[in-house]
């Protein structure tokens, strides 16, 4: 069992290198360090002082020599001015060393955020304590509530209950969150008033009225898909040898469901729900954007639209990290849950 | 100007009517598939079912809606109406008497018009682009679940890490316009619509190998309809000019493929792995095939259900990403009258007017649910066989 966390987590540590030196590539293309040239310089400036900014921000440096200083392996040489030849950091509003020094993420620093004027930690980390808080409530009312119709539709395979809860699960499988997220709006916002359409004062106090639309918005996608996961393992538990026999002698419908279908059917959606957590990180933007909710996919959204390279590298690597992570304990959880399955 | 409003009810009865050819189209189709259902196979079955029957409406309604949009929508999608701005549903355009019947935009546009031609960008590029990532997932797939080891390790690493990227910074990196300036689209292009000229150059090889008669009839098919396209399709070269996509469409395509190719690959590499242990497919390597052969002879048809259903479903997600572009304003112009880019406008003005939103909303979700319940009872179909 340990030999395959290492081997895994291993794996991970490859992919999370691979991605980010695929996203350095990306947000150093010519283009896209145009832009950036273009909005951290005044308006109206001439091609040759695009240029030298980039030069002077140490942007024109070899790409793989940048990314062995992203990721600090490599010392970050400060930026000498030619023409008093002193040394002098990049960014002034974070403290880039003056002198050599290994500094990348392997040392904790994950650099500036052009956009923000600031480190890209000070920007990220309150930004993910935002949408942990998001993805807790989410999580708190789409687990039970997707748990609860799966069981109630897969208890009974075939029935009304099962048709019309089936039905309504694939109908919110169908509902992205721009969609959810627009219609709620409309019916609770503008139509009755019961709640507010945008949560950016949840960043002062969160309250039923600021952030209830943003929280089902967000887990009423993952619900019918949770839910329909759970339905097929419980039918599938149901028509299982050892209901019978607890059926035939004599035990209670309900008492069957919940002493000896329930353990061993929720074994699948543990999986899913795990999975679930790429798709969440899209929702989040989705939502974060709709409802102005400065969190991680706002984060992100900014850093991707203003070409700011380590904000971006810095969501990038935590959202991958998040994915793999995910995988990884719905794997060794599986494993764990499930006897039957022994990890080679 | 005062501007005069025709009452719910009309509004509902215009809608009806606007929709004629969809209706009469539909009718004909339905009214035809009951009549031969039994000899229709799996889509003669789908109609056992009230899921199902719901299904194949839906879809076959947006599949018209498309194909009729010229017909059915009365204004042009682009075309700004200033006095009509931010009209309410069912108000009458003074000049040529005709009716907003979900009203104007913020920009002055019919909105019912725009939702319409809507469905054309989606119906397009959603199934389209499935179709690729299918061709794509299968050709990489099939050998790497038959053959396992080294290529699989390699293809199944690639695959996740594609799919250890969330899908929206995905498409915040590959989407761009800057993007367009470097050749990374059109590499990406040229890489990923080779895959169904392989696809089917191995298709025919494998089988008619020993018939030269029919196999160089077939090949050159292949070669000649596929090398136009993919002229057409990555350098915009087609002679005639009739194949052609805009750069940013193509951007679009390109980057949608990317994303659901590999999701197709893990199923096609799963179901090789579960089939390649049966009977006949030992009975076909004892026979002396190829692998290729028994990959693509015995192995994919036997596959099919699964991929089916699965398709179907892609094809819903592929709208419901289109519909996140758009929401982001990512690939498609601004003034596209696609679903996403519709909800998009809408929703920063929703404390002021709810009318334009809810038609593109509704529509997107209509088509995916139809989708969805669609791949439903094709699943169920195919267990009962």
């Amino acid at each position: 069992m340990l030999s395959f966390i290492a081997r895994r987590i291993g794996t991970i540590l490859l992919t999370m290198l691979c991605l980010t030196l695929v996203v350095f590539f990306l947000v150093n293309l010519e283009p896209n360090l145009k832009k950036l040239a273009i909005s951290q310089t005044e308006m109206h400036t001439p091609p040759e002082q695009l240029e030298s900014w980039l030069v002077n921000h140490g942007y024109r440096q070899n790409f793989f020599v940048r990314y062995g200083h992203w990721l600090g392996v490599l010392k970050m040489e400060p930026i000498v001015d030619p023409a008093t030849g002193k040394a002098s950091q990049r960014f002034s509003f974070c403290n880039d060393p003056a002198e050599p020094a290994y500094s990348g993420v392997l040392q904790g620093n994950f650099g500036c955020s052009t956009k923000f004027k600031t480190t890209v930690a000070a920007k990220l980390f309150p930004a993910l304590r935002a949408t942990g808080i998001l993805m807790f409530w989410v999580l708190v009312v789409m687990v039970p509530v997707s748990l609860l119709i799966g069981i109630l539709a897969g208890m009974r395979e075939g029935s009304r209950t099962d048709r019309v809860l089936s039905v309504a699960s694939i109908a919110t499988t169908a509902t992205p969150e721009y969609v959810s997220g627009v219609i709620f709006t409309v019916i609770f916002a503008s139509w009755l008033g019961w709640l507010n359409g945008s949560a950016a004062s949840a960043a002062q106090g969160i309250t039923f009225y600021n952030f209830t639309l943003p929280v089902i918005t967000l887990a009423i996608y993952g619900i019918g898909y949770i839910a329909r996961m759970t339905r097929a393992s419980m039918v599938e538990v149901m028509t299982q040898q050892y209901i019978r026999t607890a059926r035939l002698k004599g035990l209670s419908f309900s008492n069957v469901v919940v002493k000896h279908a329930l353990r061993n059917a929720l074994i699948a959606p543990f999986t899913v729900i795990m999975l679930q957590f790429p798709w969440l990180l899209t929702g989040v933007v989705i939502v974060e954007t709709m409802f102005r909710y400065q969190g991680f996919g706002y984060t992100l959204v900014e850093a991707a639209g203003n070409n700011d390279i380590d904000l971006l590298l810095g969501c990038s690597l935590v959202s991958v990290f998040i994915v793999l992570i995910t995988q990884l304990i719905s794997d060794v959880g599986y494993a764990y849950l499930n006897p039957r399955i022994r990890v080679q | 100007m005062q501007i005069e409003y025709i009452g719910a009810f009309n509004i509902v009865i215009g809608v009806l009517v606007r929709f004629w050819p969809v209706w009469l189209a539909l009718a004909i189709v339905l009214g035809a598939s009951f009549a031969y259902k039994k000899r229709l196979g799996l889509y003669g079955q789908l109609f056992d079912s009230s899921v199902g029957i719901a299904g194949v409406v839906i879809c076959l309604f947006w599949l018209f809606t498309a194909i009729f949009a010229s017909t059915v929508a009365p204004f042009d999608p682009l075309a700004q109406i200033p006095v009509m701005k931010d009209a309410l549903p069912g108000a009458i355009e003074p000049a040529s008497k005709g009716v907003f019947l979900f009203g104007g935009d913020k920009l002055a546009r019919d909105i019912f018009s725009r939702m319409v031609y809507g469905s054309q960008i989606v119906l397009i590029i959603a199934p389209a682009a499935t179709g690729f990532a299918l061709m794509v997932g299968i050709t990489l797939g099939l050998p790497a679940g038959y053959y396992g080891g080294k290529i699989d390790t390699v293809l199944s690493f690639l695959a996740n890490l594609v799919l250890a990227f969330p899908v929206i910074l995905l498409f915040y990196l590959l989407v761009t316009p800057g993007i367009m300036d470097t050749p990374i689209p059109y590499a990406m292009a040229g890489l990923f619509f080779l895959f169904p000229i392989i696809f089917f150059c191995a298709l025919f090889w494998t089988r008619y190998k020993n018939r030269p008669d029919r196999l160089y009839l077939l090949l050159g098919l292949t070669l000649v309809i596929g090398g136009w396209i993919y002229a057409g399709l990555v350098f915009d070269a087609d002679p005639l000019r009739i194949v052609h996509i805009d750069p940013n469409q193509l951007n679009i395509f390109v980057a949608v493929v990317f994303a659901s190719s590999p999701g197709v690959f893990r199923i096609v590499r799963g179901l090789t792995m579960d089939i390649k242990t049966r009977d006949y497919v030992a009975a076909a390597q004892t026979r002396g095939e190829t692998p290729w052969y028994i990959m693509l002879w015995e192995i994919l048809p036997n596959a099919r259900g699964p991929l089916i259903v699965d398709a179907c479903l892609r094809i819903g997600y592929t709208t419901i990403l289109l519909g996140t572009l758009g929401y982001f304003g990512l690939g498609l112009a601004p003034e596209s009258p696609d679903w996403g880019t519709a909800i998009k406008d809408a929703s920063r003005l929703l404390r002021s007017f709810i009318h334009p939103a809810l038609p593109p909303t509704i529509a997107l979700m209509s088509f995916v649910l139809g989708l969805n319940l669609l791949a439903d009872s094709l699943r169920e179909q195919s267990m009962k066989d």
